[in-house]
């Protein structure tokens, strides 16, 4: 301490310490439950899990279903969309993690770990731009995917971006065919 | 402050209250003896401006709170409930949302003033600092009380501006997700921000307070920059400049009116009166007219990071701002490189304005990006360099010198003192 001129710390130095220090933790403790009150609450953290029907869903159409209150695109793809997802190399895209909450965070972003499993034709992903959280418009941009007219981002027919300021892929959701004609989401 | 009234309490009860709380004194040391330059011009009344439209937005804001309610399911419809069934309820919520522009374009003008005539230079740093703090906290209060009609540009501006946070890395996600209460904006993020739009107006005014007491310490600057030096340089702040800042204020009142009464929804968005709705993002989202140069900023850069730190950056430059400009001169009068700059500095915040209204394709995107360059560029860049560069005109003795030199022709004595007759 400063104001202490002796070479040993002394007993009152301890106290001081140990005060200020007991001081802080208290005041942590406090604060706490006022910065915890702004965070999700348990009816936000009930995890809602919603089963959707597709078979009405044709080649080349979409639906939008809601989520824990965001949009999730379904979409049939036809065979040209999957073929141009397919000719992409890896090499060229921005983001090259596959992004599938259904698959490892280190799966590459082919065509196969976009869609889902065993189902090319089919997309099925958060329709929330990575960038600000706009909602991409369909059958859009520059690589026929989704286009984002917030500020301008372009992702292609598997939802990969490829051009604009969104620094990843539009994310893939928890999410399981049932049965050919049925999906669970989250 | 106080000190600089020379009041001596009178009758028994004043003098009962100055020994117990000496409030009287305080209020005529700083707003009826105060001393102020005699040279003052109408930009210097933008300051009286500023504080009348923060009181008109507290008043009318509380009544309008009488009648809004805070809620995803009726938010909306409250809003036009005022609009329609509420006794005068269209013409206080016009005051309330063309109040906030009429509040933007004062305190544009205030800071622009400031830049001309160096106003954020020594010792007034404090002052521009807390002036660039209240400035923020209006910035932060326009954003979250455009949220609460609940329409689709209220909706979708705070989508984007909240996924600004998602940008800082590690905690980004976590960030925005607090700052939701829950995983998109929602029923909690409009409880908050009504209640935040509530308390930061009253964080304003305190914050006026210090950034009012601080140059009041120092002084105000005048358009010469140069300190009063005897009291033929300055005036009673009563009569004189509280008349001049209530006569600009009436002035003002008649824009602020031609807004409300003839064009209440021009610097609106029609997109507003569409009802919020989450899965659909309109075509074109642009925020309020007052944020554009920033948002400009923020698309200006094809990095989602990059782009916030811009954007953020773009503020945090005026806080060290004194430190930037090197010149000894204080006033934009005596410095003929800076005036230059001054105006192309101003014309290209404006184009910032007009590219961030703008669609992000093409040309705008490239004129965006020239104009966010230069942007910095005139604090890091120019402000320093002219200092070294520049040579500046002589300026005057004192402020009395320069008033008598442009008011030639009038009887001397009259410019010289005009509060002794």
């Amino acid at each position: 301490m400063a104001h202490t001129h002796s070479a040993e710390p002394t007993r009152r130095d301890f106290l001081y310490l140990a005060t200020g220090a007991m001081g802080v933790v208290g005041a942590g403790a406090v604060a706490w439950p006022f910065i915890d009150q702004m965070n999700p609450d348990a009816s936000a953290l009930a995890l809602a899990s919603i089963e959707v029907d597709v078979s009405a869903v044709e080649v080349g159409q979409s639906i939008t279903v809601k989520w824990r209150g965001k949009p999730v695109f379904i979409r049939h793809r036809t065979e040209k969309e999957i073929e141009e997802a397919k000719a992409v190399p890896i090499s060229a895209l921005p983001d090259k993690l596959a992004r599938n909450s259904n698959l490892p965070d280190t799966a590459e972003a082919t065509d196969t770990n976009r869609a889902a499993e065993g189902k090319e034709p089919w997309l099925v992903m958060v329709g929330i731009c990575t960038h600000l959280g706009c909602v991409p418009i369909g059958d859009a941009g520059d690589f026929g995917g989704w286009f984002c007219p917030c500020h301008g981002s372009h992702y292609d027919t598997a939802g990969r971006i490829r051009v604009g300021p969104a620094p990843e892929n539009l994310l893939v959701p928890p999410y399981a065919f049932v049965d050919d004609a049925k999906i669970t989401i989250g | 402050m106080a000190g600089h009234s020379n009041y001596v309490p009178q009758s028994a009860a004043a003098k009962w209250l100055e020994s117990r709380l000496p409030v009287i004194s305080l209020v005529r040391g700083s707003f009826v003896d105060f001393p102020t330059p005699k040279n003052l011009n109408y930009w210097w009344t933008f300051g009286g401006i500023l504080f009348f439209m923060l009181i008109s937005q507290i008043i009318t804001g509380i009544v309008l709170v009488m009648h809004y309610t805070p809620s995803t399911a009726a938010a909306f419809d409250s809003v036009e409930h005022i609009m329609r069934d509420v006794n005068f309820g269209w013409l206080l919520r016009y005051m309330h949302s063309n109040g906030a522009s009429l509040f933007f374009i004062a305190v544009y003008i205030h800071i622009f003033r400031g830049l001309y005539y160096g106003s954020y230079k020594a010792p007034r740093e404090i002052s521009w600092i807390l002036g660039v703090v209240i400035f923020l906290i209006m910035m932060g209060t326009a954003f979250m009380g455009y949220v609460l009609p609940w329409g689709q540009m209220s909706f979708w501006g705070a989508t984007v501006i909240t996924n600004l946070f998602s940008a800082i890395p590690v905690v980004g996600e976590a960030v925005r997700t607090w700052l939701w209460g829950g995983f998109a904006v929602d029923n909690p993020t409009l409880n908050r921000f009504f209640s935040l739009h509530y308390l930061l107006p009253f964080m304003i005014f305190g914050v006026v307070l210090l950034h009012v007491w601080a140059f009041h310490t120092t002084g105000n600057n005048n358009p010469t920059g140069v300190q009063p030096k005897s009291n033929q340089d300055t005036l009673p702040f009563h009569p004189y400049y509280t008349i001049k800042d209530l006569f600009a204020i009436v002035v003002f009142m008649i824009l602020f009116a031609y807004f409300v009464f003839y064009v209440p929804n021009y610097m609106g968005h029609p997109d507003n009166y569409i009802e919020a709705n989450p899965l659909v993002t309109p075509a074109h989202i642009v925020p309020e007219w007052y944020f554009l140069p920033f948002y400009a900023i923020l698309r200006a850069v094809p990095d989602k990071l990059g782009g916030v730190l811009a954007m953020f950056g773009a503020i945090a430059v005026l806080f060290i701002l004194p430190w930037l400009d090197t010149s000894k001169v204080r006033s934009g009068v005596y410095r003929p490189l800076f005036k230059q700059f001054f105006w192309i500095f101003a014309i290209n915040a404006l184009a910032l304005g007009y590219l961030g209204a703008m669609p992000a394709e093409g040309i705008y995107v490239i004129l965006s990006r020239i104009c966010t360059v230069y942007y910095f560029a005139h604090f890091l860049v120019i402000l320093p360099l002219l200092g070294f560069l520049e040579k500046p005109l002589p300026i005057p003795a004192s402020i009395s010198d320069a008033v008598l030199a442009s008011g030639a022709g009038k009887p001397a004595a009259a410019v010289a003192a005009p509060q002794s007759k």
